[in-house]
């Protein structure tokens, strides 16, 4: 009796493969859903709601990346995603605030502008700090704990003090900050009213777009050279690392580019939903996304997207209809899914695909 | 000058507490490379336990509720040790995640039975005063950590039980091979680590109110003992456990308490990169 092995992926040699047309495919399906179906479909709440979820799936990505792909459970997302968030929230008030203050800065007895937030006025930089301020710290962060090969369980316990300490900065810089409250309160969106249902169409078709492009970039570097090493530095750090490769530059690269993702959802998160504050990128937001990345798939870039956007519906539909029991089944899903299927839901489908392959 | 003599009892409290729940959190990691998320729901818990236990021993109940919420809390932990994480021995990620699992639905448990405000408990009359600077409920917590530490060093010293825990520590397989029953020693340090962190839930219920969330707000800094103090060391997680206390506490009085979280990350990233497993750290032949 001899057991049929199953190759695991990894140490496929790069062949070259007849070109398989049914991702790509699928990918348009997706694209002309959201593109072109959901827009018509769905009153303007409705696509709110789901463009709330694409800003969730962009970080997802990122999770996916990071997590899925590099084996870096990163519990810190939240603050990248906040970072960005915050820079954009900044420019927003400072917009509407014209030559006064932000309003909040009024009520906590600020008197006058404080200089961190002077730049700001001008929406190059702002948008170049969503990029740039959460790249710059995932890079130092990355640069400082893989050198020293701190990984796995430590790593994650790292991002997670560190999405805590965030959240106590933000309370308590309340005239810097907003505190607990946040920045919310946005009139204008580059020269259209933010609330108007115009705006926000074009920035659902704007965070769709982003998603899509940021989607088909982490496929290729998934695709590439370099995610072959990155799934080896995953399945095998030390034996990377003898065969002369620095598995810290991969991490790091990668780390930055998930953190960078999140920025950017951050900041297409703001004027969406119109609200940046600490409550949403604490500790427990940070873990939401990647039980959702779990959910969904780790393994599959597909499955951390899906996986993003099927949470919030549930977590959206769960607790307009049954508050109480939201908790409960949040948490039973999580055990469930980690216990029995830890592939997600991209798992379950691919083996449901292959037993179908067989029985034919 | 008396502001920093002030801090000293607030930073060696908190860093018992500290200590008592990543006790437990260091030897879970160690021996079985479980990141237990759930062991704040254990100091909630032990918390409650003397909250319920007021009805019975009114103002003494902290005292009655040691030994009843170290065995609720261990009895907790052995539970989900047997049910779920046994399953998930040697994949930390994974128990990571699930875990937190368990920490949501025991929160919304706990806010279903005791409802989601704060209670508060009443500490005993006699631990109402001061030594000096040192106020007799905080002095009542150290020496609490310190009984703790010295009853573990003994048990993992001293005892036939404790010297099996250190041999399934360090090499399981070879335990294993020598005839230990590697199962029930896991299920030991369960049952003991979660104990500790009911403790340090009574603990808690003398120098503040009880919430449902009571156990999030000590589970990062345990986890940072453990990361500092190095994986299943008494030692690492005593000097790691006080150093954090006194370090957040000093931080919080020098600069404001928005900032200190900040501090002590910066200063754990800073101390990482001297001592990247920590303090101290068990040698060991197996490979990784």
């Amino acid at each position: 009796m001899t057991a049929t092995l199953e190759k695991p992926p990894v140490t496929e040699a790069p062949v070259k493969e007849p070109r398989d047309w049914r991702g790509p495919a699928l990918f348009a399906l997706v694209a002309v859903i959201g593109l072109v179906v959901m827009p018509l479909v769905l009153e303007p709440f409705r696509l709110g709601l789901l463009a709330k979820y694409l800003t969730y799936a962009i970080v997802a990505l990122g999770i996916g990346l990071a997590w899925g792909q590099g084996g870096m459970l990163t519990l810190g997302q939240g603050v990248f995603f906040g970072l960005g968030g915050y820079a954009m929230g900044m420019h927003l008030k400072l917009n509407d605030a014209g030559d006064g203050l932000p309003d909040f800065m009024v009520w906590s007895g600020v008197e006058t502008l404080p200089a961190l937030w002077e730049p700001f006025r001008n929406p190059v930089f702002a948008i170049a700090m969503v990029v740039v301020v959460p790249g710059a710290i995932a890079w130092l962060l990355g640069t400082l704990v893989f050198r020293q090969r701190v990984r796995g369980a430590y790593f994650a316990i790292l991002t997670q003090a560190l999405a805590a300490a965030m959240v106590i900065l933000l309370v308590g810089q309340q005239g810097l900050t907003g505190g607990t409250n946040g920045l919310t309160n946005f009139f204008e969106f580059f020269g259209q009213d933010v609330a108007a249902d115009s705006t926000q169409r074009g920035l659902y078709f704007t965070v769709a777009i982003v998603l899509g492009i940021l989607f088909v970039g982490a496929w290729q570097l998934q695709r590439s050279r370099f995610g072959r090493l990155l799934l080896a530095v995953r399945d095998g750090e030390d034996r990377v690392r003898f065969l002369g490769y620095n598995p810290a530059t991969v991490k790091t690269i990668t780390f930055t580019l998930s953190a960078v993702m999140a920025g950017i959802a951050g900041a297409l998160f703001v004027p969406i939903v119109g609200i940046i504050s600490p409550a949403l990128l604490g500790v427990v937001p940070s873990l939401e996304l990647v039980v959702a990345v779990a959910i969904g798939g780790r393994f599959a870039l597909a499955g951390a997207v899906l996986g993003a956007i099927l949470m919030g519906y549930a977590k959206t539909y769960f607790s307009e209809e049954l508050p109480d029991a939201w908790l409960y089944l949040q948490g039973a899903l999580f055990i469930l899914v980690i216990g029995l299927a830890p592939k997600g839901i991209i798992g379950i489908l691919g083996s449901l695909r292959r037993k179908k392959e067989v029985a034919a | 000058m008396e502001g920093i003599l002030n801090q000293l009892p607030i930073g060696l409290s908190i860093g018992a507490v500290l200590l008592l729940i990543a006790l437990g959190l260091t030897f879970t990691f160690g021996q079985m490379g479980v990141i237990n998320m759930a062991h704040g729901e254990f100091i909630m818990a032990g918390a409650y336990t003397a909250y319920l236990l007021q009805d019975f021993a009114d103002r003494n109940a902290v005292l009655v509720a040691l030994p009843v919420a170290f065995l609720v809390a261990g009895l907790m932990g052995l539970i989900l040790e047997r049910t779920a994480i046994r399953h998930f021995y040697g994949r930390p990620l994974d128990t990571l995640l699930l875990t937190w699992g368990v920490s949501l639905v025991l929160q919304q448990v706990a806010r279903d039975l005791f409802g989601a405000p704060n209670v508060q408990v009443l500490s005993p009359t006699w631990l109402q005063g001061a030594l000096g600077p040192m106020p007799y409920n905080r002095l009542f917590i150290l020496l609490l950590a310190v009984g703790s530490v010295v009853a573990i060093w003994v048990y993992m010293n001293r005892s036939a039980q404790g010297r099996r825990m250190q041999a399934v520590m360090q090499n399981r397989q070879l335990a294993a091979t020598s005839g230990i029953n590697t199962g029930r020693v896991d299920q030991r340090t369960f049952f003991i680590g979660s104990g500790l962190a009911g403790i340090a839930g009574v603990a808690l219920t003398l120098i503040g109110p009880v919430g449902p969330t009571l156990g999030t707000y000590y589970i990062v800094d345990a986890f940072l003992v453990v990361v500092a103090g190095g994986l299943g060391q008494l030692r690492g997680a005593v000097i790691a456990a006080l150093a954090l206390g006194l370090l957040n506490s000093y931080a919080e009085f020098w600069t404001n308490a928005s900032l200190a979280k900040v501090i002590v990350f910066a200063v754990i990233i800073a101390f990482l990169q001297f001592r990247p497993q920590g303090l101290f750290v068990l040698r060991s032949r197996a490979l990784t």
